[in-house]
């Protein structure tokens, strides 16, 4: 019974921080080409950072 | 990655190159100003599929010196290009990144503008999603603890833990339901949602109650994950919901603001259109809208009637000769008698037809919402019923209670709630990657029904636009300069070979413009004429019938360039392919009446109609309509437009005018018309699917609902139930993925009876 006071408040952050990244994941737009993101992986460009 | 090597297609594509691409004026007004001189395009790129394509065009748009940043979005098939206003102090032409991507091999049009602008409501709805799903899965965790068997003040530390977090959720994530239902009770209707704001308000509040008095059983892992499921329905749903549209101020758009109105004494006064009176007397210059119906007074020059006809081939028109509003004055300066104020002209008329026209749109009911109709009383009656029958049997008002609510949670339409927007989804996804784009989840279940489709001739049977068909055997400096003499002009065969050509050197000298014969420029070399046979040679010649142009020096013949509107791909084959479907099929055209017959002859289409102005092909609607046919109306033109909103439903190539494509349920992107059956097979299949979905969702509520009527259903039988219905709706809309063919991607091979194939075993 006692451990119940660390472990359920542990899992409720633990839920917490994955619904804080599913929101800012989604507000950054990492969702907005998700096809696209799978092949930019393969993509070795030339190492380079992009111009600006 | 080898799939689409961009060399293989380049070969097929360089002879149209530039056909179809948007204008330059088109393209400024579109992009949008990211301030410091920057602005941003948004091009739609259907052909983009893989790796090597967006390392292709991200590659070829950066290369370009005016391109700031350009990125490929692979999901939406689009790429965005940042490209700066001015280089070098010369104003950028926006067309040439449009002509870069062209040059690579893929087509590219522009998307109406704001069609997918920053969705908020779905941004909330994901969030909404997000939250629901947290919560729900937190109450899960807790749930099977008591389930697995908690006792006393553990089960109520954890049911107390489940309120608390599902109280917040309610109010967050339920907000929808509760605005929804709000506003249906308070203009006196009943919706889906007032079945899911009453079950999940009442079964929390037992569970609170529960959890107050020390009860056993609490229903908060029920309440949050049913509005998890709905809410998964609900977002779903509002994707596929169809956006306002502006077909009619992009109309409105066409038509000029005023124009120069010349009085007896020869003054000049410029007047907006409203004040203009038939009789007066207007000067139009090249390039101009006639912005009033009229009669030429004086001089000659090529119309683009296109508006009125459909047809993009200009019309010469010398004095005497009637004009209509909307029309496009190409080569020369007119005079014109006004006939007509501005709001009984053509343009006006158009305008009011697509106010009129109603059409399948706003008459269709969708099937959730019919469903909903007979749905939600049957459920609040049911679970009314079994409280009072409860209240006989045994008179516990408490036990009552708990069965009415596990009825209602049990009853609630989950399934019923994804089994038609799944469906859509899936649907409209495989439709996008066959290069469909639908607007609307409903047109697919009105597309679902037609039996007969009536499509237009110009622009749709065929490309409708002029193409170069012999650059090839053209010398490349031949072409070069044609091709510099013919950007001084806007008549349609000049910029075909304006954008068949790779480089226009300017030409230097003294140019002008012959309207209704050619472009005539006195240079070094002496003159060039480009322009009909007997301009630019001097003799009549051998008239060929088909459209040609020729380019001279001094009345030597340097070149002929010869066009012609070549079918759109697979036009004959789509055609069988609607008679295998067991659809009718019709032309409705503008174009003269042996035009059309020919081109009906040539596809195998029997029924056609010529000469149709605009409203013509409303009443054909219509009274196909009244006839107790559903009509599929496929055209691109602004003479289409009215007929598209009329008709049950419609559909538009990408090349339409902006009027069209905004008037249309469904824009195909790719050029072949094999995307009309395609899209008509899957909307069916989709419908199939979702009527067996409902079947399945109905199943479910006759072995789910005696339990709880009984007062057999636990919370743990109530979330298995719904879990498990839910799923089994989901992957049976899954079965659509597997089962459709990738049309798009067969079309690309240029087989045509194997592109066709996948459709063909499915009818």
């Amino acid at each position: 019974m006692n451990t119940l006071i660390y472990l359920i408040p542990i899992a409720l952050f633990l839920g917490g921080i994955g619904l804080v990244a599913f929101l800012w994941a989604l507000k950054s737009g990492q969702y907005e080409d998700l096809e696209g993101a799978s092949w930019r992986v393969l993509d070795d460009g030339d190492g380079k950072p992009e111009k600006k | 990655m080898s799939c689409c090597a961009p060399g293989t297609e380049m070969a097929l594509e360089i002879d149209r190159a530039g056909q179809g691409l948007p204008t330059s004026e088109e393209l400024w007004l579109t992009s949008r100003s990211l301030g410091g001189g920057l602005r941003q395009t948004d091009l739609s790129v259907p052909g983009v599929h893989c790796g090597a394509c967006i390392a292709t065009l991200e590659g070829a748009l950066k290369a370009r010196p005016e391109v700031e940043r350009a990125r490929v979005n692979l999901s939406s098939r689009r790429v965005s290009v940042v490209w700066k206003e001015e280089l070098d102090g010369a104003r950028t032409d926006p067309r040439e990144l449009a002509r870069t991507i062209r040059a690579r091999g893929y087509e590219t049009h522009l998307f109406a503008p704001g069609e997918e602008d920053g969705d908020q409501t779905l941004k909330q709805l994901v969030r909404a999603v997000a939250v629901a799903g947290f919560a729900s899965a937190n109450i899960m965790l807790l749930s099977v603890s008591v389930w697995s068997g908690a006792e006393a003040a553990t089960r109520d530390l954890f049911h107390w833990i489940s309120a608390l977090i599902a109280a917040p959720t309610l109010v967050y994530s339920g907000r929808f339901f509760y605005a929804s239902a709000w506003n249906a009770l308070k203009h006196g209707r009943t919706n889906m949602d007032v079945p899911i704001a009453l079950a999940i308000t009442l079964s929390f509040s037992i569970s609170l109650y529960e959890t107050i008095t020390h009860g056993t059983h609490a229903w908060f892992d029920g309440t949050v994950m049913l509005l998890f499921f709905l809410l998964i329905g609900r977002t779903l749903d509002h994707m596929m919901r169809g956006r306002a549209r502006s077909a009619i101020s992009s109309l409105a758009r066409l038509s000029p603001r005023g124009a120069m109105v010349l009085d007896a004494d020869g003054g000049r006064e410029y007047r907006p259109v409203d004040e203009i009176k038939p009789g007066e007397r207007l000067a139009i210059s090249a390039g101009e809208r006639i912005p009033v119906d009229g009669r030429i007074l004086v001089g000659a020059s090529d119309l683009d009637r296109s508006i009125v006809n459909g047809e993009s081939a200009p019309a010469p028109v010398k004095a005497g000769d009637s004009v209509e509003a909307g029309t496009l004055n190409l080569t020369g300066p007119v005079t014109i008698e006004a006939t007509a104020a501005a709001r009984d002209s053509l343009l006006a008329e158009i305008m009011g037809l697509m106010e009129a026209a109603e059409g399948g749109r706003a008459r269709y009911r969708r099937i959730a919402d019919r469903a909903a109709q007979y749905y939600s009383p049957a459920v609040h009656l049911l679970a009314l019923m079994s409280f009072i029958g409860w209240m006989f049997v045994n008179g516990d008002f408490h036990h009552a209670m708990l069965v009415a609510v596990a009825v209602l949670i049990i009853t609630c339409p989950c399934a019923l709630g994804l089994a038609v927007p799944v469906v859509q989804v899936i649907a409209a996804g495989r439709l996008f990657q066959n290069g469909v784009m639908v607007k609307d989840g409903s047109a697919m279940e009105r597309l679902a029904e037609i039996d007969t489709v009536l499509l237009d001739k110009t622009g749709t049977l065929t490309a409708g636009e002029p193409r170069l068909v012999n650059g090839q055997d053209i010398q490349p400096s031949v072409l070069a300069t044609a091709a510099g003499l013919a950007a001084y002009s806007r008549h349609p065969l000049a910029m075909a070979i304006h954008d068949a050509a790779t480089v226009a050197p300017v030409v230097s000298g003294e140019i002008r413009e012959i309207p209704g014969a050619g472009i005539e420029a006195r240079t070094e070399a002496g003159i060039y004429r480009l322009g009909s046979r007997a301009f630019a040679c001097g003799d009549a010649g051998e008239a060929s019938g088909q459209s040609e142009t020729i380019l001279s020096l001094d009345g030597r013949d340097l070149g002929c360039f010869r066009f012609e509107d070549r079918l759109r791909p697979f036009a004959r084959e789509s055609i069988e392919e609607l008679g295998r479907l067991g659809l009718s099929t019709g032309i409705l055209s503008g174009d003269r009446e042996p035009v059309v017959a020919a081109l009906a002859c040539r596809v195998g289409i029997n029924s056609f109609k010529a000469e149709l102005t605009p409203r013509g092909k409303v009443d054909e609607c219509a009274a196909a309509a009244e006839g107790g046919h559903r009509v599929l109306m496929v055209g691109d033109g602004i003479n289409d437009a009215p007929a598209l909103r009329a008709a049950h439903v419609s559909m538009a190539p990408a090349t339409a005018a902006d009027v069209g494509r905004q008037a249309a349920d469904f824009v195909f992107l790719h050029q072949g018309l094999n995307a009309v059956p395609m899209a008509i097979d899957t909307s069916r299949r989709a419908g199939r699917l979702i009527r067996q979905n409902f079947a399945l969702a109905i199943g479910y509520n006759v072995i789910a609902v005696p339990i709880a009527i009984l007062g057999y259903a636990t919370p743990l039988i109530a979330a298995v139930a719904m879990s498990t219905s839910s799923v089994i709706v989901v992957a049976n809309a899954l079965r659509l993925r597997a089962a459709t063919g990738n049309v798009a991607e067969e079309a690309r091979d240029g087989q045509a009876p194997a592109a066709l194939r996948p459709v063909g075993n499915a009818s």
